[in-house]
C-alpha cells in the first residue's frame, strides 16, 4: 500500500513566480477576504455565530450537610445543539467544585488553571486552600482580563476548614458570598423551584431531589439547556457525584403518560 | 437599583446603601454589604460595577492601611479622600474604574465629614449626598429636612424616611439597606432595614 503524502506537500504557491505582471515582487500567501464593507462587524458576527455554551441552568445551595451542585449538559451555537453530553460541573480537586456557564473553552481552562494553583498552595502550605482564597484567584485573574472577551459564570462550591463555602464568580470580576445561586440563561426558571423548595435542613437526598427538579424545570422552559441533570453533592470528605439523569426521562417520571379522557364521542346519526 | 446616600450630623457621619447585586434581572444576592469600613474612624461606600467595586474599594483600604503602618499615623479623612480621588483620575485615563463613592470619616481636629466622589474623580465635601436611582428621592428628601447639627436619633429619623420613599416610588427599589455610623467613637455598623431576608441559617453567616 502506497503511503499518503498529501498532507506533507505545501499548498501554500511558491513565492516569486513571476508572470511578468508581478515581477520581482513576490506574491504572499492569504486568504481571501469576505466580500464586506464593515469588516469588524464581520468578524464580531463570525465570532458569536459559533461560540459554544451559551445557553446553560447550573445552580448551586449550601444546606445542613453540605453544598449541592448541579447542571444540564447541553451546549449550543446559536440555534443548533452541538453536544448534549456537556460536563457543566468541573471537579477542581476532591474536595472542590466549579461550575460552567458562558464560554466552554474559557471555563474549562481557568478551572484547570485554578486546580493548578490549589495543588500548588497545598503543597507549599500543607494544607487545603479556602473556598473563599481559591474564589479569589480566580476572581482576581477574571478580573485582570476584564473589558478582553472573557465570558465565565462560575460558582466555586467546597468543603473546606470552615465547612461548605459557596461563591459566585464572573468575568466582570464580581465575586459574591452566598448560600444559594443559579447561572446560566435557564437560572430564572431554576431560581423559581429552587426557592420555592429550599430548606436548609434538608437531607442529602431531599436536597439532590431539589436540585435535580431545578434543573429539569430549568432545561422545560429553557431551549438553550437540556440533556442530563448532573447532580453532585459536597460534604466533608469531598465530593460524591449523585446522579446523572436525561431530563427527557424524568419528564415522564415526574409527568407518567395517563390515557386522556374521551370527552366526546363521535356517533352514527341516527335516522336519514 | 443602586442607592448610595449619607449625611453629616452633629459629631458624626452617616452612611446608607442597598445591599443587593443584581446582574440584569436577577437578584443574586439581598444582603451584600456595600459600606466598608476603611479604618477605625472612616467609612466607604460605594456602588457600580460589582468587580470593580470590591477590587477599587479593597484596594483603597490596603494603601490607607499601609500608610498607617509606614508612618504610624493614619491618614486623615480629607487626605484619604484626596488619595482615593488621585487613583481613580489616574485610572480614568488608562481603565476607568466604574465606582461612585462616599467617605465618611471623623478627625479629632476637624469633626465628622463627608466626601463625595464619582467615577469621572469629581471630588467634594458636603454634608449630603446621593448616587444611584434612589438618588432622586434622597436628595429631595434631604434638601427639605436635613438642618446642620443634626442629633442621631434625627438623622435615623430622616434616613429611615429616605428609605420608606424609595421603598414606596422607586419601580426597581431594592428591599434591603444597611446603615453605618462614624463618630468619635469610631466606625460601625448601626442597622440593617431588611423587608426581605436570605431563607438560610448557615453555620457561620
Amino acid at each position: 500500500m502506497k503511503l499518503d503524502l498529501s498532507g506533507l506537500e505545501s499548498t501554500v504557491p511558491h513565492f516569486g513566480t513571476s508572470d511578468g505582471l508581478s515581477h520581482g515582487f513576490p506574491t504572499a500567501p492569504s486568504f481571501d477576504l469576505p466580500i464586506t464593507g464593515d469588516f469588524d462587524g464581520f468578524q464580531k458576527e463570525a465570532i458569536q455565530m459559533v461560540k459554544p455554551a451559551k445557553g446553560t441552568t447550573t445552580l448551586a445551595f449550601i444546606f445542613k450537610e453540605g453544598v449541592m451542585v448541579a447542571a444540564d449538559s447541553r451546549a449550543s451555537m446559536g440555534g443548533y445543539i452541538s453536544s448534549q453530553s456537556v460536563k457543566k460541573i468541573i471537579e477542581i480537586n476532591p474536595h472542590m467544585l466549579g461550575t460552567m456557564a458562558g464560554g466552554a473553552a474559557d471555563c474549562q481552562f481557568w478551572h484547570r488553571n485554578l486546580g493548578i494553583k490549589c495543588r500548588l498552595h497545598e503543597l507549599a502550605n500543607k494544607r487545603r486552600i479556602s473556598v473563599t482564597g481559591a474564589s479569589k484567584l480566580l476572581a482576581n485573574i477574571l478580573y485582570s482580563y476584564r473589558g478582553m472577551g472573557l465570558s465565565v459564570g462560575t460558582m466555586i462550591a467546597g468543603w473546606d476548614e470552615t465547612g461548605p463555602g459557596l461563591y459566585y464568580v464572573d468575568s466582570e470580576g464580581g465575586r459574591l458570598k452566598g448560600t444559594r445561586f443559579s447561572v446560566g440563561s435557564g437560572s430564572p426558571y431554576a431560581y423559581g423551584v429552587l426557592d420555592s423548595g429550599y430548606r436548609f435542613d434538608m437531607s442529602v437526598e431531599e436536597a439532590a431531589e431539589l436540585a435535580r427538579r431545578s434543573i429539569y424545570h430549568a432545561t422545560f422552559r429553557d431551549g438553550a439547556s437540556g440533556g442530563v441533570a448532573s447532580v453532585y453533592h459536597v460534604g466533608p470528605n469531598g465530593w460524591t457525584k449523585m446522579s446523572g439523569d436525561d431530563v427527557g426521562e424524568l419528564h415522564y417520571k415526574y409527568y407518567p403518560v395517563t390515557p386522556s379522557t374521551v370527552e366526546q364521542e363521535m356517533g352514527e346519526v341516527s335516522g336519514a | 437599583m443602586e442607592c448610595v446616600f449619607g449625611l453629616v450630623g452633629n459629631g458624626f457621619s452617616i452612611l446608607v446603601a442597598d445591599t443587593s447585586a443584581v446582574h440584569s434581572i436577577l437578584v443574586h444576592k439581598s444582603n451584600e454589604d456595600k459600606i466598608m469600613v476603611l479604618d477605625s474612624h472612616k467609612l466607604i461606600a460605594a456602588s457600580g460595577e460589582s468587580g470593580d467595586r470590591v477590587q477599587f474599594t479593597e484596594f483603597i483600604q490596603k494603601n490607607v492601611s499601609l500608610y498607617q503602618f509606614r508612618n504610624g499615623i493614619p491618614l486623615t479623612t480629607a487626605a484619604a479622600a484626596n488619595f482615593t480621588r488621585g487613583e481613580l483620575a489616574t485610572a480614568l485615563r488608562k481603565s476607568p474604574y466604574m465606582v461612585n463613592i462616599l467617605m465618611a470619616g471623623f478627625d479629632k481636629e476637624t469633626g465628622p465629614s463627608l466626601y463625595y466622589l464619582d467615577y469621572i474623580a469629581t471630588l467634594h465635601k458636603v454634608d449630603k449626598a446621593a448616587f444611584g436611582y434612589g438618588s432622586y428621592f434622597a436628595l429631595s428628601m434631604m434638601d427639605r429636612h436635613f438642618h446642620s447639627g443634626m442629633s442621631v436619633e434625627e438623622a435615623i429619623e430622616l434616613v429611615d424616611k429616605c428609605i420608606i420613599e424609595i421603598r414606596s416610588r422607586l419601580v426597581v427599589a431594592p428591599p434591603n439597606f444597611v446603615i453605618k455610623i462614624v463618630d468619635k467613637d469610631g466606625a460601625r455598623e448601626h442597622a440593617w432595614r431588611e423587608t426581605v431576608k436570605e431563607t438560610t441559617a448557615p453555620p457561620s453567616a
